[in-house]
């Protein structure tokens, strides 16, 4: 796959690829869509840079390692849980915040973190076998 | 949104009324393991602060389990809905006394491998990830005894496969690669017919809740596809819980991990299998259950046979254990043939009993070989010489999972074999007490080979064999692997000295599960 138009497009189609997966996890608490998915998009991004620049320079782009993107994710994924537990009410119960920015309303909320925390498990676990798998290959 | 959003009537849709802060100690156990395997695997390159980590949070668990079984029986059964989602809608967790003291009992034995494992797990293991995968295999097994739904035991089944995957080949051996095959291959298989057996049961019953389940399974009254889905389940389970003939895996796979992985493994895994069995065939399918119960009584017997005779036939120390673990399973199993409140009891109490005593026998392989570096009982010998704590220690387990007063196993096998009689199933009881018979035999053949005998298999009676000249002086056995040791053993001890707390849990729990209203009045009680 080391062909010239490939080495080129391939970081612009990455950029658009992390976008997208961002939108398609902001989408995902009423729309088909979420952090499953998003991150499952985020990991294809890092892949095609991976096949077009070698790893070393997705392990560059990524800053942390995968391992801590997923452990951090699960972290902030079993936080999200944890606020009802100050409202007297079950674990996961969401919590909704209303915050005015910029003349619209943005809707915060605890399924919103849980969501963002599943998508960097997604994107920590499945790219660092992506990763290893791509490493070995080479 | 939320200011456009008309008033509605949340009563109806969601549960309104106020959580106590104690019904959280249902998920603290998850939320604590989960947390504790993130910040493990944040911090995977200190080795040195891994085990500090899983100490904390695992003792934290352990206290957070003792204050739910407490719970539990000052109030009865109790449910949390995730999400406040009425059930059966919302994914409920059900705490009963079986689920409760299980969940006990494998986080002691869990925190007694934590601090096991701090010397005899290698630097570069800790980094390849041993303490979050010991964290994350915690929280799929309380995960999956305190679940209240099917669906959601599969999930955890899964959760706790996968860390055991890893756990079993920490060390890249290829004999451990060959074991973790044949492991991953036959577990695999029993988790597929689960989740088919589950989608067959949400077929039918149109719920995945285990107390509308228990409630719709009822109203069925034992026909056809009732009983063909229990004996589904059970082969699913048995699978998972090693009984026979589906437990060839086991004795192939135990003896290749670290010592102290099988420690885990044998203590929870496998029990596992034995509370999903109890769970599923007699709260959810007591007709499918009293179908099979024959069937059940003839495969309890034979796993319990062929785990006693195939531990009396083996010289390598780990495959024995590997057979006393089925053994084990075959007790249990009995009880749930049986099935009168006794012998279910028995079967909790055998659970309980099995949980704290293999974690501490596989314990007790890893110090035999610390002291003589072999695990063949042709070589081995003269321990007694070198520890006599380790050969009183040694000699205390090996009686008590041979079932002999007065330790812990000795009661479970008193309460199975009094509900056997009460049923009338003499040839049970004789299963039973054969079967005790020869794990005693094997028991003791390997504590007079191993700690009584001077020598290897050539040594003279009478004779201490010396070490041989040259050879290393056997290492200071350390605080690490006496304190679990130590521990499990006074904790064994102390059940079967007094035995009455105990067993009016195993019978509370027995009730639960033979008589569902309490359980489903816990989880429908709030909202009807």
């Amino acid at each position: 796959m080391n062909t010239l138009i490939f080495r080129t497009v391939a970081p612009y189609l990455s950029a658009l690829m992390l976008l997208f997966s961002v939108f398609v996890l902001l989408r995902g608490h009423n729309e088909p869509g979420g952090g499953f998915i998003g991150g499952l998009i985020a990991v294809s991004a890092f892949a095609i840079y991976g096949i077009a620049c070698g790893v070393s320079a997705v392990r560059r782009a990524m800053k942390y390692h995968p391992m801590s993107i997923a452990a951090s994710g699960l972290l902030l994924a079993v936080l999200s849980v944890m606020p009802s537990i100050f409202l007297g009410q079950s674990a996961m119960t969401s919590q909704w915040l209303a915050v005015p920015f910029l003349g619209t309303v943005i809707d915060l909320s605890t399924p919103l973190f849980f969501d963002i925390g599943v998508y960097l498990v997604v994107v920590g676990a499945i790219s660092s076998i992506a990763l290893s798998l791509e490493e070995r290959a080479d | 949104m939320a200011a456009t959003k008309p008033a509605i009537d949340m009563t109806a849709a969601m549960v309104t009324e106020a959580v106590p802060l104690a019904d959280w100690l249902l998920v603290a156990p998850i939320l604590l393991t989960m947390t504790g395997g993130a910040l493990a695997i944040i911090f995977r390159k200190k080795p040195a602060t891994q085990p500090w980590i899983a100490i904390a949070v695992i003792s934290l668990v352990v206290f957070s389990n003792i204050a739910l079984l407490n719970h539990v029986l000052t109030n009865g059964v109790v449910t949390m809905v995730m999400g406040s989602w009425p059930p059966p809608f919302g994914i409920a967790f059900t705490a009963d006394p079986l689920g409760a003291l299980l969940a006990l009992m494998a986080s002691i034995a869990t925190l007694c491998v934590a601090v096991f494992a701090m010397d005899s797990i290698a630097t570069n293991e800790r980094r390849y990830g041993f303490y979050p995968f010991l964290l994350m295999l915690l929280c799929g097994v309380t995960g999956a005894f305190l679940t209240g739904d099917i669906f959601n035991l599969y999930v955890w089944f899964e959760v706790l496969l996968i860390s055991s995957f890893g756990m079993q080949i920490l060390g890249n051996e290829k004999v451990q690669i060959d074991g973790a095959v044949k492991y991953a291959v036959l577990n695999l298989i029993a988790t597929t017919l689960f989740l088919a057996a589950t989608g067959l049961l949400y077929g039918l019953v149109g719920t995945l809740n285990m107390a509308d389940i228990a409630i719709k399974v009822q109203a069925l009254d034992g026909s056809g596809p009732v009983l063909g889905l229990a004996a589904l389940y059970f082969l699913a389970f048995a699978m998972k819980a090693a009984a026979f003939p589906v437990n060839f895996w086991l004795p192939a796979s135990y003896h290749t991990p670290r010592l102290v992985v099988a420690a885990i493994f044998a203590g929870l895994l496998s029990k596992v299998g034995v509370y999903a069995l109890l769970r599923v065939m007699v709260l959810l399918m007591p007709e499918g259950r009293d179908w099979l119960s024959s069937l059940i009584g003839l495969v309890a017997i034979a796993t319990m046979l062929t785990g006693s005779l195939g531990a009396l036939a083996q010289t390598d120390i780990r495959r024995l254990m590997g057979y006393l673990v089925i053994a084990g399973i075959g007790a249990m199993l009995a009880g749930i043939a049986v099935g009168n409140e006794a012998a279910i009891s028995g079967a909790i109490f055998y659970a309980m009993h099995s949980v704290l005593i293999m974690t501490a026998l596989y314990l007790l392989v890893a110090f035999m070989f610390q002291i003589s570096s072999t695990f063949s009982l042709r070589e081995i010998g003269g321990l007694y010489v070198r520890s006599p704590m380790g050969a009183a220690i040694g000699l205390v387990l090996l009686l008590g999972v041979a079932g002999l007063p007065p330790f812990s196993g000795f009661w479970a096998k008193l309460l199975l074999v009094a509900g056997a009689l009460e049923a009338g199933r003499g040839w049970v009881v004789a299963g039973l007490l054969v079967s005790g018979l020869l794990s005693t035999l094997a028991v003791g053949r390997l504590w007079i080979f191993a700690f009584w005998r001077g020598g290897n298999e050539h040594t003279v009676d009478g004779i201490q064999a010396l070490p041989i000249a040259g050879s290393a002086e056997p290492k200071e056995i350390s605080l690490t692997i006496w304190l679990p040791l130590v521990a499990l053993t006074g904790l064994i001890v102390l059940i079967g000295v007094f035995p009455e707390g105990m067993m009016s849990v195993s019978d509370y729990g027995a009730k639960t599960l033979l008589d569902p209203s309490t359980y489903i009045a816990s989880v429908f009680g709030g909202t009807q």
